[in-house]
């Protein structure tokens, strides 16, 4: 394959290929769109965390906090949520009766554009005063917040006696998105329904499309090189006129960007958003499919989430059933009522570890990531920190 | 005359280090003075309660204190943070009971042991529990550190966390095919009536237990590090894991014998934490390993002494916070300690690695 044909070709094809998706399916009718938005999701998620963890080489554990922070902006602004006020902006939802609804609703599209500011300004808040500590302590630090955000969120109603959050139910009846000025033709794109999922995929596929772009663009900039610098070697990179802690606040703050739009949009989608969504395994979730996939590999990254929501969603649904049916018929009762999907984090676990252990530059690696992790003298490039003990 | 002079210059010594102090350490002792004035005002209220309460506090700070000695020794010797430790602990939890049961791999080893066992029966149950589930735990840890962190010692140090993480999930999901999903309870063979104290305040039978149990624990660990050949080894690889094999000390043996140490230490945790609160589930391991984590951190890491100050403190704090704030907002606030002293003070209280280095970075 030629160089160009690989930079321009390949990108191209599956563009179309991911573009195309939604008439194939409907044609076929196999129920796929559902699990499909879900997974893109996904990748928008592990596409963020990619410039986090593949390109400033920060471990962070608690990327949940910002896709919670993104679903609640929407939960927030567009639902019945706050009683007491009653303002309309471009919004979809009408009531019934006719009359005012209650609570805020605000358009989607201002609300993408908020939830995203909201959580790089949370991103910034967080990550100031800890981008200073070493890889091993910010993971630690990263993880207490994203332990915090939820459990906030699920004591957060009852902040003084005011209602923010609504605990552990959560916020229900999000408003979906809409291009209200759309010809009667379109009525599909009017208001997105919960019968025609396509645009819902198409949205969530031109945000993914969004992040490869500024997926790429940052790691063939200055910031870009300023990351792998500050990754191999923070001291050399600093004596060299970088400022390591403004470099990752960067890489934090970005990252914190997508995995607010991905809540945004998974907040929309969901319509009915509660804490327990959002806990510690879907940070190591995430984790779990950039590495899988290659740390700071695009592809690779891509790759690693529909690998494993393909697992989620498939695989394991599908190993269950033959599980089940070898069961019934030994008549082992065990092995009849087992339910396999809920023990996924097994193979999670197992995952991270074998990668590290045996390829620890992922899937499609990333050939600097390779060179660093396989590095035979680690005391000079200290990819993600230095080493164990040196 | 010369005791004035003497308060006058240490006055003075006092006003210049606050003089020199950053506005970070300023705000943190007014932030910490407040809390006390506020935890003196309660204290003053109902003394009782506020005593009774902090009794608890150090009782599940003395089961803090082991785990969080895991963290610490293994930290100080690798500079690894072991995120599996806290599964440890839950699986120690777990094979305690899995012995007071009696039933192992569905086998009926002897007659479960229930809240009406004779007192002797029940004193041998708890003591083999104890011992099975310090053994078990001891063994894997060390088994987790061969198949898991060894082929990694030379790799970048959070490729070594991201499999640390990768083996708590491991564990936690080993609890979860093994116990299934639900809380399970412990049977309650230690009385939780008072054994003495004035009034109100209760010390109980099972804060006794815990005490007698964590006290020989640390004593013989103190012993082993100070006194023994392989304890010294351990300081000598923890300072300077080259220099140590190049006086002949077998550093291999020594990590592993360290993560013995730390998985006998959570095994025994593990199962006190369940005859203590009476409960077990399988992800205990992921809270509390992270309670004691920040134990760890709150006293230094890889200071013995620190992690047991730090896991009384830490019991303390959680008990007051159940108290005072409510028990749903405990997690937030231990949280909120462990940023903030990692943030503001990441050496902790008595600073880092000074009892397993001999002080010094």
């Amino acid at each position: 394959m030629s160089a160009r044909l690989r930079r321009y070709g390949l990108p191209a094809v599956l563009i179309v290929v991911a573009f195309l998706f939604p008439l194939v399916e409907g044609f076929l009718e196999t129920d796929l769109m559902y699990p499909l938005i879900i997974i893109t999701i996904y990748v928008m998620l592990a596409l963020g965390l990619n410039i986090v963890i593949g390109f400033a080489g920060l471990l962070d554990l608690g990327f949940v906090a910002f896709y919670a922070l993104g679903a609640y902006v929407v939960g927030w602004f567009a639902s019945s949520q706050f009683q007491q006020v009653t303002f309309s902006f471009g919004s979809t939802a009408t009531s019934l009766s006719g009359g005012e609804l209650p609570g805020i609703h605000i358009s989607f599209w201002v609300l993408l554009v908020v939830a995203g500011a909201f959580t790089a300004l949370c991103g910034v808040i967080i990550g100031a005063p800890t981008l200073r500590l070493r890889g091993d302590y910010l993971a630690i630090v990263t993880l207490g917040f994203g332990e915090i955000i939820p459990r906030f969120f699920q004591n957060g109603n009852n902040l003084a006696g005011f209602n923010l959050t609504n605990g552990t139910i959560g916020i229900k009846a999000i408003d979906a998105p809409g291009i209200q000025f759309l010809p009667d033709s379109l009525d599909a794109w009017q208001e997105f329904g919960t019968l025609d999922l396509n645009p819902w995929y198409y949205t969530i596929l031109v945000l993914v499309l969004i992040t490869i772009y500024v997926n790429v663009q940052l790691r063939d900039s200055r910031l870009g090189r300023a990351w792998i610098s500050v990754r191999e070697d923070e001291t050399a990179a600093a004596a060299m006129g970088i400022n390591p802690v403004t470099t990752k606040l960067w890489a934090y703050a970005l990252g914190a960007v997508f995995g607010g739009l991905a809540g945004a949009f998974y907040g929309a989608f969901i319509a009915n958003i509660f804490p327990e969504a959002f806990s510690f395994n879907i940070s190591i979730l995430i984790l779990c499919m950039v590495i899988l996939g290659g740390m700071g590999s695009i592809y690779g990254v891509i790759l690693g989430a529909v690998l494993l929501q393909g697992l989620n969603f498939y695989l394991l649904p599908q190993m269950n059933e033959w599980v089940h049916s070898i069961g019934g018929a030994l008549g082992n009762e065990a092995l009849s009522s087992v339910d396999l999907p809920r023990y996924n984090f097994f193979i999670f676990g197992i995952i991270l570890v074998a990668m590290m252990l045996l390829r620890p530059e992922g899937l499609i690696p990333n050939r600097q990531r390779a060179e660093e992790f396989h590095d035979q003298d680690p005391g000079t490039g200290d990819s993600m920190g230095d080493t164990a003990r040196a | 005359m010369t005791t004035g002079e003497a308060t006058k210059t240490r006055s003075a010594a006092l006003l210049d280090s606050v003089r020199a102090s950053s506005w970070q350490s300023r705000l943190a002792v007014a932030l910490v003075a407040v809390l006390l004035t506020l935890l003196a005002v309660e204290a003053v209220q109902a003394p009782g309660q506020f005593l009774s309460q902090l009794l608890i506090g150090l009782t599940n700070g003395a089961i803090l204190a082991l785990v969080a000695l895991g963290y610490t020794l293994v930290y100080g010797i690798i500079e690894l943070i072991n995120f599996a430790h806290g599964d440890n602990f839950m699986i120690g939890s777990f094979v305690g009971l899995t012995v007071l049961s009696g039933t192992f791999a569905g086998l009926g080893l002897f007659g479960a042991i229930t809240d009406d066992s004779g007192t002797l029966l029940k004193v041998a149950g708890v003591f083999i529990a104890l011992f099975v589930a310090m053994a078990v735990c001891g063994l894997m840890n060390v088994g987790i550190e061969r198949v898991a962190y060894k082929p990694l010692r030379n790799s970048p140090r959070l490729a070594v966390l991201i499999t640390a993480i990768g083996m708590s999930f491991i564990l936690q999901n080993v609890g979860l095919i093994w116990k299934g999903p639900a809380q399970i309870p412990f049977p309650q063979l230690i009385s939780d009536n008072k054994v003495f104290g004035p009034g109100s305040i209760l010390f109980r039978w099972n804060d006794l237990f815990v005490v007698g149990v964590t006290v020989p624990l640390l004593v013989a660990l103190s012993y082993f590090i100070q006194r023994t050949r392989q304890g010294k080894a351990m300081r000598a690889v923890a300072q300077d894991k080259e220099a140590a094999s190049m006086m002949g000390i077998n550093v291999n043996r020594t990590i592993s014998i360290t993560f013995l140490l730390g998985g006998i230490l959570a095994g025994a945790s593990g199962v006190m934490y369940g005859l203590f609160n009476g409960i077990t589930v399988f992800n205990v391991g992921f809270t509390q390993g992270l309670y004691a984590f920040t134990a760890a951190i709150l006293g230094g890491i890889g200071n013995l002494t620190g992690a047991v100050v730090g896991g009384l403190l830490i019991g303390i704090i959680g008990a007051m916070a159940d108290q005072c704030i409510g028990t749903r907002w405990t997690a937030i606030v231990i949280f909120a300690v462990l940023i903030l002293v990692l943030v503001f003070r990441p050496r902790g209280l008595l600073g880092d690695r000074s009892a397993v280095q001999g002080g010094g970075e």
